[in-house]
């Protein structure tokens, strides 16, 4: 509670400063200025967390691929081979390694953009920086990962298309960079309300870590949307993330499809999240340090 | 333009204490449901009504001064008294409650040496990474690369890993990077509390190049008093949480050093108390590490289920240890306290296991159970000066406690 005081007129008064900090501010200060004007930073957060990622490991990069590739290689046995599941025609290995892949995607910029406060805790009681570009490094170094484990789906659909395998590209899927916007927009704007809420409350964190292999498989990762029963369907209307996966599929394998409303809710869903994600932490960072 | 680098007008900044809530989701909900039914909080302590004193406390309060372009103004105080919290809001870290603090120029704060520095990288990407967390651009890093690299000293181990540097090359590597920043405001706290007395000394001569040469503006905070004469021209001294002096910096040292000025009560008369129980006075007398504290106070509802502990905290306001003298008398003797009328009791507290530092003691008379009666306003302040550790008797260790030892050196 702040008790009412009246402010000194001094501080209203239109003098040329370069910086003014005061107690009260607007409900969305992104000071998106500032975080161009840290660009460089954001780009040395990206190549540190590269580096060091890899670091004394033999297979170093490669990891990017090796997880997605034994998920793969297990779900198409368990629920392709045993579960027989339908792909809607669509190669196993295609079909779950890229869903895997934009899963991955999707978890990866909620964890990470999830744990900015609690992991960065000492350096944001050190120094100020816009804290933003921690995030906005996530979705870059992620992107990175997905970059690598794109390379990959390139190759395995370069095989496919030529044994003539079922699959019908369509011109769509040069428009992939926005799945990826859609997604990334989605999963940081979730880990940023996330975030705020972690600094108060630490066990979010067990039910994040437990809930989102459930989440996964509430969504068309294992399965196509065409193999719900009706009666599920708002599942998917409900989950965001969704409708960019299935739409994926659209787009690449020319397999599958999303109801329009599906796609409009999400994406009605992903800037709800993003800007009240943003919201909560241009909160979050003014008073983080003295609740850390 | 005007000659004013940082407006700092009516500042405050007000912390709160304790448990911010019950540390989890579910018992918060509950508490605030239960509180909203007007049922009792089924998450609060026992007899509650027990830690309903204030909650909160200011860090600071209306703090208000300018400091110059080009000016060097160092920021004394015990600790506590309020400078770590100055710098954390006029370095952004922190937002201040009230006030506005109004800054000309750049800042760049250095409230640690080499913030941020990954011990998988190497030296020279970690000037980078340090030199971007702190504001430059890379170009500009690229420009002074050579004289960083040259200033620290550690050409040769430039591109190992930092978590293979001995922490002096750690602190000469993060210190570099600082006294290179390009900023017209620098903001420095015990930075040069660091490394080995050569590295010091450079450390100073180059904050004074800094400043001097280049005209820049610096706010310095440091315990080491002989630091902060040597480098600023301007003081001013905070003393909890209130700024009771800013003058030139030789007035301030003066000022500072006169025990009249910041001497710290060690007696309290007054009252603090409520319909059951008063406290009239309060008083320490220190022999070395033994302290005798006498205390006067009034039973005005006796034989209730008192219960008379001394808290003592450290200068940071952190509880050490709480004793209640009522618990150790024998049932007569308690009796007898807890009859109506005056009662002076002094008592004998050896605080040779107290780690160097300044402490205060505060009184928690209670009906056990039902509610505190004494405030924190009969507060008693004392000093342990324990030479034990008389080699590096300065160095940061957080300590509150410091057993004693018995040492053997074996041939």
């Amino acid at each position: 509670m702040k008790e009412a005081r009246t402010v000194p007129e001094a501080c209203n008064k239109n003098e040329t400063w370069t910086t003014i900090l005061r107690p009260e501010h607007k409900l969305l200060d992104l000071k998106l200025r500032e975080v161009i004007k840290y660009r460089d930073l954001i780009g040395l957060f990206v190549k540190r967390d590269f580096i060091t990622q890899y670091k004394q490991t033999i297979l170093g990069p490669l990891w990017y691929v090796i997880q997605p590739l034994i998920s793969t290689i297990m779900f198409a046995f368990v629920f392709g081979n045993l579960a027989n599941i339908s792909t809607d025609g669509v190669p196993y290995i295609l079909f779950y390694y890229g869903g895997t892949m934009l899963w991955t995607y999707f978890e990866k910029c909620f964890r990470d953009s999830s744990d900015t406060f609690t992991t960065n805790a000492d350096l944001f009681s050190k120094v100020y920086f816009p804290r933003l570009t921690v995030p906005i490094s996530k979705v870059f170094i992620n992107m990175l990962g997905l970059a690598i484990q794109f390379g990959l789906l390139i190759i395995f659909y370069a095989y496919y298309l030529l044994t003539k395998s079922p699959v019908h590209p369509t011109w769509y899927a040069l428009l992939f960079p926005l799945i990826i916007l859609w997604i990334a927009a989605l999963g940081t704007g979730m880990g940023l309300i996330i975030t705020s809420i972690t600094t108060k409350y630490r066990d979010l964190k067990q039910l994040i870590a437990f809930g989102i292999n459930l989440w996964m498989y509430a969504t068309p990762i294992v399965y196509p949307l065409s193999q719900i029963p009706q009666k599920y369907s708002w599942v998917f209307y409900v989950n965001p993330v969704s409708a960019p996966i299935e739409l994926f599929r659209v787009w690449f394998y020319g397999a599958g499809y999303v109801p329009p409303y599906m796609i409009v809710s999400s994406l009605i869903m992903s800037a709800f999240f993003l800007f009240l994600g943003l919201v909560s932490f241009s909160n979050g960072e003014r008073t983080f340090v003295d609740v850390a | 333009m005007n000659d004013i680098a940082i407006r700092i007008e009516h500042v405050s900044k007000q912390y709160k204490l304790g448990v911010i809530n019950t540390g989890t989701f579910f018992r918060d909900m509950q508490s605030h449901f239960a509180r909203k039914m007007g049922k009792p909080d089924p998450n609060a302590k026992l007899g509650n009504e027990y830690f309903d004193g204030p909650d909160t406390f200011w860090a600071l309060k209306d703090v208000s001064f300018d400091i110059k372009r080009g000016d060097r103004i160092g920021i004394i105080g015990k600790n506590g008294a309020g400078k770590s919290t100055l710098l954390k809001l006029i370095s952004r870290i922190s937002a201040p409650t009230e006030g506005c603090i109004k800054i000309n120029g750049r800042v760049a704060s250095l409230l640690e040496v080499g913030t941020g520095f990954h011990k998988e990288l190497t030296g020279r990407e970690n000037i980078y990474l340090n030199g971007s967390i702190l504001g430059m651009k890379k170009r500009q890093i690229d420009r002074i690369l050579d004289e960083i690299i040259d200033f620290s000293g550690i050409e040769q181990h430039i591109d190992t890993p930092v978590k293979r540097y001995s922490s002096g090359m750690f602190v000469r590597l993060g210190f570099a990077v600082a006294a290179h920043l390009d900023s017209e405001i620098l903001i420095a706290d015990e930075v040069l509390a660091v490394g080995d007395a050569k590295f010091q000394e450079k450390a100073i001569g180059k904050m004074n190049a800094i400043s001097a040469e280049q005209g820049r503006t610096v706010i310095f905070v440091s315990h080491n008093i002989q630091a902060v004469h040597s480098l600023c021209n301007v003081g001013a001294i905070l003393d909890k949480g209130s700024l009771i002096k800013s003058d030139d910096i030789d007035t301030c040292i003066r000022y500072y050093n006169n025990p009249e000025n910041m001497g710290r009560d060690k007696a309290w008369t007054g009252s603090d108390g409520d319909g059951n129980l008063v406290v009239h006075r309060a008083e320490l007398y220190p022999h070395d590490e033994i302290i005798d504290l006498l205390i006067e106070f009034e039973i005005k509802n006796p034989d209730m289920d008192y219960v008379l502990c001394v808290q003592f905290f450290n200068n940071e306001g952190r509880l050490v240890c709480v004793n209640s003298f009522s618990d150790i008398v024998t049932d007569e003797e308690y009796a007898q306290l807890k009859s109506a009328g005056n009662h002076s009791v002094m008592l004998q507290i050896d605080t040779s296991i107290f780690a160097r530092g300044e402490y205060y003691i505060e009184f928690d008379f209670a009906i056990h159970c039902v509610k505190r009666i004494t405030t924190a306003k009969s507060r008693v302040y004392f000093e342990v000066f324990n030479q034990r550790n008389h080699r590096h008797p300065a160095s940061c260790r957080e300590n509150t406690i410091e057993p004693i030892w018995q040492y053997e050196i074996q041939a």
